[in-house]
């Protein structure tokens, strides 16, 4: 895609309010249910977003990962810890409140003046399918990052097995 | 005090996107050389991917700092790293030799995200088992 023509703009503009304003459903939304599905609707967002920048593999990963694995962790884990009865005090006091907004806008305003301000060398290239090139690359330049992660992922994932099972006996001073 | 909590984000996120159309004016304004390279005439560009890489980096620093339910901040914490993901991703596009190397970063930082989610929760599931809450203000005891 070259970044001209009237469906490419059509497209880009659809994903990017896509993935930028659910972000205030996550900010404003009363129930946790509700705040996942609008991560849901942002994570969709990026996915179209890659697609659209030509990283075809990237895009389908973003749907696989995050919306398959990575949104239905964080679904269980509000089933999991989901009480009616006592309702979270959203905002303590305006003591949060106000540095929230500022720390935002200054954010917002740093990343938004260096994004528009320098003068980046740009120029969109031709693109092609990824698939394989991503494979080579992962398996050449990137292995020793692969297998640091591999092992990352292994480590994370058997401490979090160990962390989050149920214990049986509490009694016994053994954890 | 939710609903001003809205009228205030919204107004920030209002003035967030006012600075973009400011920011992006004024550098046209100073510096025309600079700004057609920067801002293409017609058609997507570099630019248009970090602004809106930057506006979701905001709202997930918003939403870890207002939320209180640990899982909406894990949610915030996804939002960041998916902004990262995306900058990686346009910037070897429009200005690697080649796209490929942002696309295997972006890769790592979602195989990251997800081990960081998978212990997050289960860090967050014994906090809930003990102290019976997922308030992040409630689990203090490491406080001095």
């Amino acid at each position: 895609m070259t970044g001209s023509g009237i469906f490419n703009q059509v497209m880009f503009w659809l994903f990017a309010v896509m993935a930028v304003a659910p972000g205030f459903g996550i900010l404003l939304a009363k129930d946790i249910v509700r705040q996942a599905f609008w991560l849901l609707l942002s994570l969709v967002g990026f996915a179209g977003l890659y697609l659209h920048l030509g990283a075809d593999f990237l895009g389908f990963i973003q749907v696989l990962v995050y919306i398959g694995g990575i949104l239905i962790l964080f679904l269980f884990g509000v089933m999991l810890t989901y009480r009616m009865d006592v309702p979270l005090k959203e905002v303590k006091g305006w003591g949060l409140v106000f540095p929230g907004i500022i720390a935002g806008i200054l954010t917002a305003s740093a990343l938004l003046y260096v994004a528009s301000r320098t003068p980046w060398n740009a120029a969109a290239k031709a693109t092609a399918p990824t698939v394989s090139a991503v494979g080579s690359r992962v398996m050449s330049t990137f292995i020793l990052p692969f297998e640091v992660i591999s092992m990352v992922l292994l480590v994370a994932l058997i401490g979090a097995t160990y962390i989050a099972r149920r214990k049986e006996d509490k009694g016994r001073s053994e954890e | 005090m939710s609903a001003l909590t809205a009228i205030f984000s919204m107004s920030g996120a209002l003035l967030a996107a006012a600075l973009a159309q400011a920011g992006s004016g004024a550098g046209a304004a100073s510096s025309a050389a600079a700004a057609a390279e920067v801002v293409p005439a017609a058609g997507i560009g570099l630019v248009h991917y970090l602004v809106v890489s930057a506006m979701v980096f905001t709202l997930g620093i918003a939403i870890i700092i207002i939320r209180r339910n640990a899982i909406a901040v894990l949610m915030g914490i996804e939002l960041l790293l998916n902004s990262a993901g995306l900058n990686f991703v346009a910037f070897s596009r429009y200005v690697a030799k080649d796209g490929i190397d942002g696309q295997v970063v972006t890769i790592f930082i979602i195989v990251l995200a997800a081990a960081e989610a998978a212990l997050a929760l289960a860090i967050i599931l014994n906090i809930y088992n003990n102290l019976n809450t997922v308030d992040v203000d409630e689990a203090d005891a490491l406080k001095g």
